[in-house]
């Protein structure tokens, strides 16, 4: 039998489609060793050789040990096989807390694994901390309007924790893996008939957790001249985001939309370009630190929130902003 | 076939929202109430199903205080065929684990080939519910679809995350979560409100279902602190006179931001 930490929280790492670990792994970890000593375990097909790499990558990132889960039926099955994987990990670390990545696939590997051990969720979590009583989750709602926390009546708390949310990281520790044997829950999964991994076109930062970020609205006008905004994310090394109009347009992606149903973000410098500032759209920005808004509607809402605003054009005030940043640079 | 539509009345988000600083719940009086967008998305693909194959049936159900019965009933006038409505003070303030086990309750007593629902609340976000009700039901869950095919006897689409797109595909019974890629839904007309009056529309506590809310032996999620943050204020607008783009380098340069 082996001994873990008293205070182990147990963290689910993501992978990439190819297999690497998630950038959300690190934050993860992070948030975990501010709470207790971080357990983490992975769920891979086996033969890709991808055990040890993860477990070195979790180490670096202060995993105190890597619980590893080999099977098949990650590539076959969605959530039930990390699902079992979870309950057999937390069932031999016995974690004051599990924490999850509040990804699309996360909440539901959190959600199922809620309902069958009956653990309270607590989901969203943008910080974690601990008090006498235990792990406590800290939530920002409606927007960025409150600030609320919550914990467990007892028992572990299974905590889904924002993306690009948490920045405090844990110190790297040696390497140790260990593989953890599945019993399958035979539990009905759906079937994944097919996997095709969403290429970014660049080497762009991604959206979630950026510093910067520069978003276009459908002031844009079009695809094509939504590159406007995306010249100007390059001029600065920003995330591109978007509004609902501009990704329901088609102009971009639907994974770049920020807003209460996008992502929420909380950059230091956020640039709204053509976006009237629907209180849906503030309700995933209004949290960054600066903001700058250009439109041409004097009275456009956005303003509100703007600690800098142009009253104009984006096709003349954002080529003129360009060509001076980069005068700047030689 | 039954499909069973969950549907969530929620503060109107073009509204101002607020959390009394008491309860931490929604202050139900400071703002218009409405069916969630999500949720009128997830019922128009029932309906869209219903409307292509025979023998569908379409039930809504919600949990949710008395007043929302309105709310739900615009359900009805869009075209479900009828409603269930579990509406108990007791479950006021009801975290995700008592909420799955009530709904996944009510979904059992009215029995289901699918249940839909939304991927994410304006309001509670949560986003969990779809997972933790299949669960709860033993049945496959496919989440975040994007688009969705139901046939007798399976369900399949296309689900999205931030870095893959997957065809998925579940027999049935299961539970799906769908996206707002899907189809705005249709708007009641004269007939479907009248209609609506006469559909039935059945009221259930916690009782009914053999819920007990304050069971103290079951760990549940609760609230240890609220705060409200001082809204934002605006700073510095400028109209454009030829020079808007350089006062904004001059701004964030000043401001370490370039
Ligand atoms: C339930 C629900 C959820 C929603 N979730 C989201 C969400 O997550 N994110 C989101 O963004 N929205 C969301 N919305 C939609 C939201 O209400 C708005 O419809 C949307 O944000 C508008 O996008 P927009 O500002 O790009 O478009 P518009 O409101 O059409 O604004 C375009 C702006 O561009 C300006 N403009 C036009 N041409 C130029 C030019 N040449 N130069 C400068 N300015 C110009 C115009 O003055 C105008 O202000 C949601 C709505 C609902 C009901
Ligand atoms: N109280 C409720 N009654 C009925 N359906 C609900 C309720 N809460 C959540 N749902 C469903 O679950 C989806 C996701 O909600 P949430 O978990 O709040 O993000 C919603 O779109 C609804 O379909």
């Amino acid at each position: 039998m082996t001994d873990y930490p008293a205070d182990a929280i147990l963290v689910l790492l993501e992978t990439s489609p190819t297999g690497e670990l998630a950038k959300s792994a690190t934050g993860l970890l992070g948030a975990a060793a501010l709470i207790g000593t971080p357990v983490a375990l992975a769920v891979t097909a086996p033969g890709r050789g991808d055990a040890q790499a993860l477990a070195e990558q979790a180490a670096a990132a202060g995993a105190e040990r890597t619980l590893v889960v080999e099977t098949d039926a990650v590539q076959t099955q969605l959530t039930v096989p990390q699902v079992d994987a979870l309950a057999a990990a937390a069932g031999a670390v016995a974690p004051d807390a599990v924490l999850i990545s509040n990804s699309i696939e996360g909440r539901d590997i959190a959600g199922r694994f809620a309902a069958r051990t009956s653990a309270p969720i607590a989901v969203d979590a943008i910080g974690v901390s601990r008090d006498d009583e235990g792990v406590v989750a800290r939530h920002s709602v409606y927007g960025g309007a409150y600030n609320l926390e919550s914990a467990a009546t007892f028992g572990p708390l299974v905590v889904t924790v924002r993306q690009g949310a948490i920045e405090s990281r844990a110190e790297a520790r040696p390497i140790a893996l260990e593989t953890l044997e599945l019993q399958a829950s035979g539990a009905e999964a759906t079937t994944i008939e097919s996997v095709e991994a969403i290429e970014e076109a660049s080497s762009r930062p991604e959206l979630r957790g950026a510093t910067r970020v520069v978003s276009g609205g459908r002031g844009l006008g079009s695809a094509e001249k939504f590159a406007l905004v995306e010249e100007l994310a390059d001029a600065l090394g920003a995330a591109v985001g978007a509004s609902r109009a501009a990704v329901d347009a088609g102009y971009i992606p639907a994974n770049h939309q920020v807003g209460q149903t996008g992502v929420s973000v909380s950059p230091q410098l956020y640039i709204a370009l053509g976006i009237s500032g629907a209180i849906q759209h503030k309700a995933g920005m209004q949290t960054a630190k600066n903001i700058v808004a250009v439109n041409k509607d004097p009275d456009a809402p956005i303003f509100e929130v703007a600690d800098f605003g142009v009253v104009g054009d984006v096709f003349t005030v954002v080529p003129q902003l360009i060509s001076a940043l980069a005068e700047r640079k030689r | 076939m039954k499909i069973i539509v969950l549907v969530k009345e929620v503060p109107d988000t073009y509204g101002e929202r607020k959390l009394d600083l008491e309860t931490g719940l929604a202050d139900r009086a400071a703002s218009e109430s409405v069916l969630d967008e999500i949720s009128e998305r997830a019922l128009e693909v029932a309906l869209a199903h219903a409307g292509s194959a025979d023998g569908v049936e379409v039930v809504l159900l919600s949990m949710a205080p008395e007043s929302a019965a309105a709310t739900i009933r615009k359900g009805l006038a869009m075209g479900a065929a009828s409603a269930v409505h579990i509406a108990d003070p007791a479950l006021a303030g009801a975290d995700l684990g008592l909420t799955a086990r009530t709904l996944a309750a009510a979904i059992r007593r009215t029995g289901f080939d699918l249940v839909i629902t939304g991927n994410l609340s304006t309001d509670g976000s949560g986003g969990v519910l779809a997972a933790m009700l299949a669960e709860l039901l033993e049945v496959p869950n496919a989440t975040a679809l994007s688009s969705v095919e139901i046939t007798a006897d399976s369900v399949s689409g296309t689900r999205s995350t931030d870095d893959r797109a997957m065809r998925v595909s579940a027999p049935l019974p299961a539970v799906i979560s769908i996206t707002e890629a899907l189809p705005d839904a249709r708007l009641p007309n004269f007939k479907g409100i009248m209609a609506a009056k006469k559909k039935p529309f059945e009221t259930l506590t916690a009782a009914d279902l053999g819920i007990e809310p304050q069971d103290l032996s079951v760990a549940s999620s609760i609230m240890t602190a609220i705060a409200e943050k001082p809204p934002r204020t605006a700073g510095v607008k400028i109209t454009d006179e030829g020079d808007g783009g350089t006062k904004i380098a001059e701004f964030l340069i000043e401001n370490r931001l370039a």
